[in-house]
């Protein structure tokens, strides 16, 4: 198993607390921090390669780099915790679990960007999380970690949550931002963007949970020493949330040098598939990213073993490969239906379209429809045709990436599996009762390396 | 008349301090939480104004927000409401049989509240709990990995406490 930096005291009784998480190293990078120059711990984060954790993939580093500093003028970090793209159950587990290593991260960015008040916005469903963040925060407010002259340095940052309220959008970080100012979520058009104009229309970095976290292990190591750990542009460590039909779901950190055969099979990781079933096809980086059927998952069009990180996910592009996306990983056996996976998606994107654009407002509804005409055995051959039509049509066409996240997977489930679709059509009652089932697509067997 | 309690109050004003100056739309989203736990589980016009006065903003400022945010309830529900995940993953490992058990134990449709007053049965998209699936929201927290029998002993519960 590979190298842990956010999970490797997660294990530790009590870790969700103050003391014993400052007893096990806790805002040691904080106290590092303090006597650096604010630009070089951007430089240091520069160095250690890392990407926005939250889907995009944008290198932190760069990203800070571009905040404005105009005099008199407040700056603003503000966490992403809206975690709501299908599949991706990752930022939860650390502030559920290890509440302060995103608070500690967080102190450090805020001392790097010059943000006196920063925010955590966190999904309003996370009720209970809430309090362990409140509570982690007074912790850190009444150890001097928080609040006015932090450690006799002479910063000063107070740090809040605020709640969302069930909005999927809110993770789109203008539609973030809109969100924090007590209005609807909808995106803004870039630019400007918000590290010149964000929050209150000050500048404003907005960083994932993860993201925030490794910052801790980035200081304390050294940027060098993180960019070390992984491959290539993918450096240090990435969660990874498992689900759908796998033995051992849940979280796993991964240094992104396995394969993606070793991460579904290995009983380290996924533990293989339930009752011998067979893999069909994996949504590996959330469900916005391109779904593949088991032959393009676990190896490249080139013939090579996929690896779990970026590059690697994405090789081949949308016609043979897929994204590393926010890291939620959604396995589908050989029982399970293509057309109507799709469907609970495009309906899940129908909710989620804030309305503001015509080609994802409508777009998203119309998918729906079609999808669950085919899936109930009502569609017509030309539909798929159509389909394919409307992603087409709402890909790059409205303000925010959440148009292209709806048209994504609908392009890529008729990208691979048009035959199934083309089933549903022609078998309009067997569709109901019957499963189309693997067909031709892989059926791999895992070798355990010894 | 529509009043927060005292202690709420604190709150308001604890969360309006949060923000800059004048920035005290801001507190809206908490503020509305805090209303519908307060006023019955969802949020009645005259609440809606009243949050609107006391963050001096117009009216409508809440009601665009109010109506934008699947969380926020407006019509009334039953005493518990049962948020039901129905996407993708949760698909993946039955949740459209946990509707169905629900819909037939409660025999109401999605959507619809016992005669008793007592449950309410609302579906939902991605909670951020694919890996424990299926779940539902319930309340503040999430129950999961859910079974008939869990769902039956959820009720259970949930009517031994209302009595």
């Amino acid at each position: 198993m590979g190298r842990k930096l956010l999970l490797d005291k997660i294990n530790v009784e009590g870790i969700r607390h103050y003391d014993v998480y400052r007893k096990e190293g806790g805002y040691r990078s904080v106290e590092k921090a303090l006597k650096m120059q604010p630009n070089d711990i951007v430089e240091e984060v520069k160095k250690s390669g890392l990407r926005g954790r939250g889907g995009a993939g944008f290198p932190t580093g760069m990203k800070w780099s571009f905040l404005a500093k105009p005099d008199g003028v407040p700056r603003y970090l503000v966490c992403n915790a809206d975690e709501s793209e299908p599949g991706t159950f990752k930022d939860r587990f650390l502030m559920e679990f290890i509440p302060h290593i995103l608070i500690e991260g967080m102190i450090v960015a805020s001392f790097a960007l010059g943000s006196n008040t920063s925010y955590i916005y966190i999904r309003g469903e996370y009720d209970w999380i809430t309090d362990i963040l409140e509570q982690a925060i007074k912790e850190a407010n009444d150890n001097g970690w928080l609040g006015k002259n932090i450690q006799g340095s002479g910063f000063d940052c107070q740090m809040y949550v605020q709640r969302g309220a069930g909005a999927y959008i809110c993770g789109e970080e203008t539609a973030l931002i809109e969100s924090l100012e007590g209005k609807r979520g909808n995106p803004r058009i870039k630019p400007p963007f918000p590290a010149i104009k964000g929050l209150w229309d000050c500048p404003t970095v907005v960083n994932n949970v993860e993201t925030l976290a490794a910052v801790v292990p980035i200081l304390n190591e050294g940027g060098d020493a993180y960019a070390k750990i992984g491959v290539g542009r993918s450096t240090g460590t990435k969660l990874i949330s498992a689900c759908g039909n796998i033995n051992k779901p849940g979280i796993y950190e991964i240094d992104m040098t396995i394969s993606v055969e070793e991460f579904i099979y290995s009983d380290e990781y996924c533990g293989g598939i339930p009752n011998g079933k067979k893999l069909k096809a994996c949504i590996p980086g959330g469900s916005s990213v391109p779904i593949l059927p088991a032959n393009l998952l676990l190896t490249t069009a080139k013939g090579e073993k996929r690896l779990m990180n970026y590059e690697s996910l994405s090789d081949g592009g949308f016609a043979t490969g897929s994204m590393m996306g926010s890291g939620g990983f959604i396995v589908l056996d050989e029982d399970q239906c293509i057309v109507k996976h799709t469907y609970t998606l495009a309906r899940f994107y129908r909710h989620e379209s804030c309305g503001q654009c015509s080609p994802c407002r409508e777009g998203t509804g119309w998918m729906e429809k079609i999808l669950l005409a085919i899936e109930s055995g009502k569609g017509k051959m030309s539909d798929i045709d159509l389909l394919w039509d409307i992603q087409r049509k709402i890909e790059g066409n409205t303000i925010c990436p959440l148009g292209d996240a709806a048209a994504w997977p609908v392009a890529a489930a008729i990208r691979h599996f048009r035959d199934e679709f083309e089933w549903h059509v022609n078998n309009p009652e067997k569709c109901l009762t019957e499963n189309f089932g693997l067909r031709h697509y892989a059926d791999p067997v895992y070798v355990a390396e010894s | 008349m529509i009043q927060f309690n005292e202690t709420t109050i604190l709150k308001v004003n604890e969360i309006i301090a949060r923000y800059p100056e004048g920035k005290q739309k801001s507190a809206l989203l908490p503020v509305l939480h805090l209303a519908q736990v307060e006023f019955g589980g969802w949020l009645a016009v005259p609440v809606m104004d009243y949050v609107a006065q006391l963050l001096q903003i117009e009216p409508i400022e809440v009601y665009e927000v109010a109506s934008f945010y699947s969380m926020y309830n407006l019509k009334p529900v039953g005493k518990y409401v049962f948020e039901v995940c129905q996407t993708g993953p949760c698909m993946l490992n039955g949740s459209d049989n946990i509707i169905d058990y629900i819909k037939s134990t409660l025999n109401i449709n999605v959507g619809e509240t016992t005669t008793d007053g007592m449950f309410t049965l609302k579906t939902v998209e991605c909670l951020g709990a694919c890996g424990y699936a299926p779940m539902m929201q319930l309340g503040k927290t999430y129950r999961e990995h859910l079974t008939k029998e869990k769902v039956d002993s959820i009720i259970e519960t949930c009517r031994s406490k209302a009595n």
